[in-house]
């Protein structure tokens, strides 16, 4: 058994950042992570974070007060308030300390951090590092966490949590390159494991987003909050989907549809391009779907007129995927893209100290739901989130540590935890059935994409919620799992199935619930937000007959709702 | 259109020797290297092991050696390698885990020992600390590496001295010694200097061919070496041995 005061699940920014904070508090700390920390998705961000530095011409009256207010408007009013205040205002001090520890951001002509525009915020307050800012921000982390020593289990996949008399102790991990299992036990367990966006076709996600680590804390007993809320960026390369930063529109990109217009004019006069995701990802998709769309797939953002220097500088990746990956080069010509899933804003349960409702649990970042984006987070803002709830929930750790007696967990305790994932892993194994794993998975997510998307409507997502017991069923009888016990991907994949499904499963029976249209869960059938049945937060809890949902008031403290206009 | 992939097979747990497997992979417009594994994986044999993450070229993971060339299989395009034969192996020179997995403990470890943290040059200001766009310039190139691990594979003096740091190391080291907010230049600089350091690289420039971001890791090198030097050539000047020659 592996032994720590706390175990960090997850090598991407929230986990690493509460790794630092519970390291600098003096805790004895190991990072479990399905990949080297370096490979996490974090990485893959690329416009920026939000932060009210006033850096930018134009920015000067920023401050944190206003962030918040853009943040609760850009939730569509159903972020927690207080929470939405704590990030903005610890924002400016988090973006100094990256800097102070080596983040090679993007400088203004003052030599200050440079910032960008981002959609629906009414100052430019992205701060950011060409379009690579996730990547420069995780190997900085990185390199701070090689800098404190902190030991990190990589290629570990965390198959179960491990809860004693209602407090969660530890988990069991699965050593991926020998197939060997291990028990880890610490005192707090804090998950940073990110979202599932491959429990959607067309993601911009990496491809290792299962989302399993949410599931595992769901089955522990914390309840997924706001799964119904599913962030669709706008703008993904087709064919791959990959991410195409909203800081191309931030620089000055446009939309244009067949016709050859500036369609989001329509949608929002006075912000245009920079109308917040939930609604550009719509605006695209009626276009498309009215038949002003290229091949009935895809518009185009035109970046030309932003001129070769501008570019080279500002996006010098967004060229080179569109370059590699659709054979364009947006210098000459404009970019083919389409919505794609792109972001949770639902997750674990937590306070804005990463705490969930089970005792020892922690979670941050986007597997947790705090809630600071509500029904529909702003660009800019989740880089933000991984690290200041890592970093307070890292730092929480320490008090919750140090502040209680510990006696000794029974040895049997892991041991049975040990004895019940062998046992999975031996039945997936000797699977009997025909089913194959990789057939479920590719249903799974057409039929969240089409029937649980950007549009949604009872009739569809019924079918969905129908479709997702059937493969949950078939699951149950899949073929024997292939191969070795090293570096056995058949084995991982299928194995986190099972929680990707739960995950499909809770997503689609808040979405059936909630019988309104709020930031990006826009119902045909209920086409008005209702603040008076529906200004609350959704609660999922398992049961053998699916999830059981529960609400809880938001918590306002100085904004009340408003119509929401860009 | 099909295209054979021949993939390098390798179960240490049951193989005695290694084996080449054929594949038949059906190419659609915009297929990736990365997309024809995994349609291998999920479609014709699950027992494949490689690595992947993000499929854009951003998370170091699937480096591999590629019809003989270094590349990242998720940014190659099957049809960028105008060829219907594929044949791919693991990166050469790590010992193989499983297949195409390359165990890359050693190359993290050796990363640790070039002190790859920005280490603050005087006390620290309230806010941000000033850095130009032109400062900044001066490691704009290197920032780019994302421990693929493609250069350390490809360095001949890699091969032959298991300790040499490598090019990926190096330039992690060139990275702060090259940016103006770096207060640590001496001792990295040490420690970079040394037997398993910088003199050892020869210029061959493989790392820069096989560097799947085009990051130009000999140049980094030598401006260490050359930073290297005038640092030792300053030492000597302290001790009057330039006779009071300016250098540097």
């Amino acid at each position: 058994m592996v032994i720590h005061d706390v175990i960090i699940v997850g090598g991407g920014l929230s986990g690493l950042r509460a790794a630092i904070a519970a390291h600098d508090g003096g805790l004895d700390v190991g990072v479990v992570s399905q990949v080297y920390p370096v490979r996490s998705h974090s990485g893959a961000a690329q416009g920026g974070i939000n932060a009210a530095l006033g850096n930018a011409e134009g920015g000067e009256d920023d401050n944190p007060e206003r962030h918040a207010y853009d943040t609760v408007k850009g939730s569509d009013f159903l972020a927690d308030q207080d929470a939405v205040e704590v990030m903005t205002g610890m924002a400016p001090g988090i973006i100094f300390e990256m800097e102070h520890w080596g983040v090679p951001f993007s400088r203004t002509k003052s030599d200050k951090i440079a910032q960008r525009p981002f959609g629906g915020g009414a100052f430019p307050r992205t701060c950011f590092a060409a379009d690579k800012t996730g990547r420069f921000l995780l190997h900085t982390m990185f390199e701070q966490m090689l800098k404190r020593h902190i030991k990190v289990y990589p290629e570990w996949l965390m198959m179960s949590l491990v809860v004693n008399d209602g407090v969660c102790c530890g988990l069991v991990g699965y050593h991926i390159p020998t197939g060997e299992f291990e028990s880890f036990q610490g005192k707090a367990i804090v998950l940073g494991t990110g979202g599932y966006g491959q429990v959607y076709a067309r993601s911009t996600n990496t491809l290792i987003n299962s989302g399993s680590g949410m599931a595992h804390a769901y089955h522990a007993g914390a309840p997924l909050k706001d799964m119904e809320f599913v962030q669709f960026h706008p703008t993904s390369l087709i064919g791959s989907n990959i991410l195409v930063t909203e800081g191309a529109r931030g620089e000055g990109g446009y939309l244009i549809n067949k016709l050859g217009e500036r369609f989001m004019k329509k949608y929002a006069p006075k912000v245009v391009e920079l109308a917040p995701r939930d609604m550009v990802s719509r605006a695209i998709q009626t276009e498309i779907n009215e038949g002003r769309g290229f091949d009935d797939s895809y518009v185009l953002l035109d970046l030309r007129h932003l001129g070769k220097e501008k570019i080279l500088e500002r996006l010098p990746e967004i060229r080179e995927h569109s370059i590699h990956f659709v054979g364009v080069d947006p210098i000459v010509a404009p970019i083919p893209i389409q919505p794609g899933q792109h972001y949770s804003m639902g997750g674990i349960d937590t306070d804005f100290d990463g705490q969930t409702p089970v005792p020892g649990l922690f979670a941050a970042g986007e597997c947790a739901c705090v809630s600071v984006h509500g029904a529909n987070r702003l660009g800019g803002n989740s880089l933000l989130e991984t690290i200041v709830f890592g970093k307070r929930s890292g730092e929480k750790t320490v008090q919750y540590v140090k502040g209680r007696e510990w006696k000794p967990v029974p040895e049997g305790v892991f041991q049975y935890a040990l004895d019940i994932v062998r046992a999975r892993v031996a039945a997936l194994f000797q699977g009997t059935g025909q089913q194959e794993p990789a057939a479920i998975r590719a249903e799974m997510k057409e039929t969240m994409f089409f029937k649980v998307g950007i549009f949604r409507e009872r009739k569809l997502m019924d079918e969905a919620l129908k479709r997702i017991a059937e493969l949950q069923e078939r699951y149950r009888h899949l073929r024997a799992i292939k191969g070795g016990k090293i570096f056995n991907l058949d084995l991982c994949r299928a194995y986190e199935l099972r929680y990707m499904l739960d995950l499909a499963e809770a997503i689609a029976a808040g979405a059936i619930a909630r019988q309104e249209s709020r930031g990006s869960h826009s119902r045909l059938d209920f086409n008005k937000r209702d603040d008076h049945n529906w200004g609350k937060h959704t609660l999922a809890y398992p049961t053998p007959e699916g999830p059981r949902l529960s609400y809880r008031p938001v918590t306002f403290t100085k904004w009340q709702p408003e119509e929401r206009k860009y | 259109m099909n295209v054979t992939y021949t993939v390098f097979r390798f179960d240490p747990s049951k193989d005695k020797e290694s084996r080449y497997e054929a594949y038949q992979v059906p190419v659609r417009e915009g297929m990736t290297v990365l997309d024809g594994l995994l349609y291998i994986l999920d479609n014709v044999d699950p027992t494949l092991s490689f690595r992947f993450a993000c499929r854009e070229g951003v998370c170091g993971s699937c480096a591999m050696f590629i019809n003989g060339s270094y590349r990242l299989a998720c940014q190659t395009q099957i049809k960028d390698l105008k060829s219907d034969r594929i044949k791919i192996e693991p990166l050469p020179n790590f010992q193989v885990i499983k297949d195409l997995v390359v165990d890359l403990a050693v190359f993290f470890e050796k990363l640790e020992k070039a002190m790859p943290y920005l280490v603050a040059a005087g006390a620290l200001p309230e806010k941000e600390r000033l850095q130009s766009m032109e400062q900044r310039k001066q490691i704009n190139e290197v920032i780019d590496c994302i421990l693929c691990a493609a250069c350390q594979s490809a360095c001949p003096q890699a091969w032959t001295n298991k300790d040499f740091l490598g090019p990926a190391v190096l330039t992690k080291a060139y990275r702060f010694v090259g940016d103006s907010r770096d207060g640590a230049q001496r001792e990295r600089l040490k420690l970079v200097a040394g037997e398993d350091g910088v003199w050892r690289c020869h210029s061959v420039f493989n790392c820069v061919e096989a560097c799947p971001k085009k990051i130009n890791q000999t140049v980094a090198i030598s401006r260490l070496k050359r930073k290297a030097f005038v640092q030792k050539l300053k030492f000597w000047q302290r001790d009057g041995a330039t006779n009071g020659r300016k250098v540097g």
